[in-house]
């Protein structure tokens, strides 16, 4: 397993990346060289040195130290998020595939309403009459993007239902619910990691977007969306700050990114199949 | 293909009502009392009392959502709670600038999509295969409003080739003056597009090249081509007739959904470059808490969504003949 992993470039350069981006946003308040409210104005846009090591803000706060602070703000509300879409979406999708019919009809049809709608429209509406904070973004990222998982599992698990096992389950007596937790859902694991691991990147864009433009998580907290936007104010004399930001976002999605493609090249059906093993587990990848 | 047609039209009937009904649920997300919050702290119990009247709210949801439909049914989105206008007015004014911008990203994202895409699958494994997807990883995870800080920054900041902020004449008028001898609209129109629509459009030609690299990939591998090879025809006679002509399949359908996110990302490009469109607009009434000009913004952007797709799920049956027969 850890030789085909290596063999593949995208999966080890973004899980590198991912795994330090993500120690950068835990051990945050050992790896931070400054107090991360702590203002010295007389050092105001400092460019990067060994006392500021990404240089400072318009208030002369290290910017090194609002980044990875901001990692934690970026990374919790894409981890919230999109686990918990994952969670709807998939038990949506296992109900949907696995009964079929109107339920499947229903279901289905409210998937695509959501998905009709520009994902960041929708997150900002939502944003907008509920208010800003972790929470509210959260629960709109939620709503935009459980309907992905829905319809990969729904088509996933409408295989599944019909493989010897499952049929198999289903005469030995076990129940519905037996059958899609123990039987089925165990065999969706692998499209809903590749797309979870994606989907963080997407969030983060999503998330970052919001505190751009001023609805996502208020300041003080230091957001990655806000201090990118923040610095186009100097971005005429003191374009570093926005740069910076920007890089931060830009880094962390391509992580999650590199992340998701390498998987889902190491879990692809072909792959598997040519390896010997069985190919049920990724239909609908 | 008719009865493919009559049967996604069907589909679309129950789709716009959902999306309707999703609309006017915003409303029910509101914390507390929808008029107290959306007038403020300020307001008057006199004032709370008339929104509540205007916006309905002292009857119940389904009488309110009832006459939501009927209302929509006769094109009234309501009136703006902060501007003296009908929603429909407001958002008729902004809607062509939005568009404009949408269309002209989507031709970038095309162009540089295919052209990246098809370069890469043609050197396959090659250095130029990839740089190529390289780029459209890097294009893939780069904030649309980042770039378009860094592409003003560079062409019109430190250059100064290009504005910065603002929208020339509309590109249809600027055209049709051109057409009557007098250019330079078109060009400042053109120069006024150029930065927004990059900006914009990179993220889904990066996403349009990696597919674009696979269904090429998958075609120049099949047995049609090998024959046409064999015929004695050249390369690019190959790629362009053949291979790309089957290649556009998968892409095209793609290409809908990818509008979705140009208009989505136009909130973005049009707050930075100070383009006056629909996404301006979504930014302003958000900012007061605008919630009939915030429910028909959203209704028209998931309305555009959904005509795009139904007209590329059309086109789509008439370039390949196994989804109408099918």
């Amino acid at each position: 397993m850890l030789k085909r992993a290596l063999a593949h470039p995208s999966l080890f350069v973004g899980g590198v990346l991912t795994t330090l981006i993500v120690c950068a946003a835990v051990f945050a308040p050992w790896l931070a060289t400054h107090p991360v409210e702590q203002m010295a104005m007389r050092e105001r846009f400092a460019m990067p040195s060994a006392a500021h090591w990404l240089g400072t803000d318009n208030f002369g706060r290290d910017l090194w130290t609002r980044i990875i602070f901001g990692a934690r703000i970026s990374l919790s509300i894409a981890l919230i998020s999109v686990s918990a879409a994952a969670a709807i979406g998939s038990a949506i999708g296992l109900v949907a595939g696995y009964f079929g019919g109107w339920i499947d009809l229903v279901l289905m049809r409210v998937t695509d309403v959501f998905l009709g709608f520009p994902a960041l429209i929708l997150a900002l509406a939502i944003v907008a009459v509920m208010g800003p904070g972790v929470l509210n973004v959260s629960i709109a990222l939620i709503i935009v993007f459980w309907t992905e998982y829905a319809r990969v599992v729904r088509s996933a698990t409408l295989v599944l239902r019909e493989q010897a096992y499952v049929t198999a389950a289903r005469a030995l007596g076990a129940s519905h619910f037996r059958i899609i937790t123990k039987e089925i859902l165990p065999n969706t694991v692998g499209p809903i990691i590749v797309l979870t691991t994606l989907g963080l990147g997407t969030a983060i864009l999503s998330e970052s977007a919001l505190s751009f433009l001023g609805f996502g998580v208020p300041p003080p907290q230091p957001t990655w969306g806000w201090t990118l936007a923040y610095g186009t104010r100097f971005i005429r004399s003191e374009p570093w700050l926005s740069i910076v930001a920007g890089m931060a976002i830009m880094l962390t999605v391509l992580a999650f990114n590199l992340l998701g493609d390498g998987l889902r090249d190491l879990l692809d059906p072909r792959q598997l199949s040519r390896a010997g093993r069985s190919t049920s587990s990724q239909k609908g990848s | 293909m008719l009865t493919y047609t009559i049967r996604r039209l069907a589909l679309f009937v129950p789709m716009a009502a959902g999306m309707v009904i999703v609309t006017f649920g915003l409303l029910l997300l509101v914390p507390g009392d929808p008029a107290a919050v959306l007038l403020g702290q300020e307001a008057s119990a006199a004032d709370i009392a008339r929104l509540r009247a205007s916006l309905g709210l002292d009857d119940p949801w389904y009488v309110r959502l009832g006459g939501y439909f009927a209302a929509l049914l006769q094109g009234d989105m309501g009136r703006s709670i902060f501007q003296n206008q009908t929603v429909a007015s407001i958002i008729g004014e902004r809607l062509g600038a939005t568009v404009e911008l949408a269309l002209a990203a989507l031709v970038v994202a095309i162009v540089i999509g295919f052209v990246l895409g098809v370069a890469a699958a043609m050197f396959r494994g090659s250095w130029i295969d990839t740089a190529s997807m390289l780029l459209a990883q890097f294009g893939v995870s780069m904030p649309v409003y980042w770039l378009g800080i860094l592409l003003m920054l560079a062409f019109a900041v430190k250059l100064g080739w290009l504005p910065s902020i603002g929208r020339g004449e509309p590109l249809v008028t600027a055209l049709g003056m051109a057409l009557t001898g007098n250019p330079a609209p078109l060009f400042k129109s053109l120069s006024h597009l150029v930065l927004p629509a990059l900006a914009l459009g990179v993220n889904s030609a990066a996403i349009i090249s990696r597919l674009v690299r696979t269904a090429m990939i998958d075609v120049l591998g099949e047995d049609f081509v090998r024959t046409a090879y064999a015929k004695g025809l050249r390369r690019p006679r190959v790629i362009v007739r053949h291979a790309l002509r089957n290649a556009l399949l998968p892409v095209v359908s793609v290409i809908g959904l990818r509008f979705g996110a140009l208009l989505g990302g136009a909130v973005l490009t049009e707050s930075i470059f100070g383009w006056p469109g629909l996404g301006q607009l979504t930014i302003a009434a958000i900012g007061q808490r605008d919630l009939p000009l915030i429910q028909g913004i959203v209704l028209t952007y998931a309305m555009m969504f959904a005509l795009v797709n139904l007209l590329v799920d059309l086109s789509y049956a008439l370039i390949d003949p196994r989804v109408r027969l099918g």
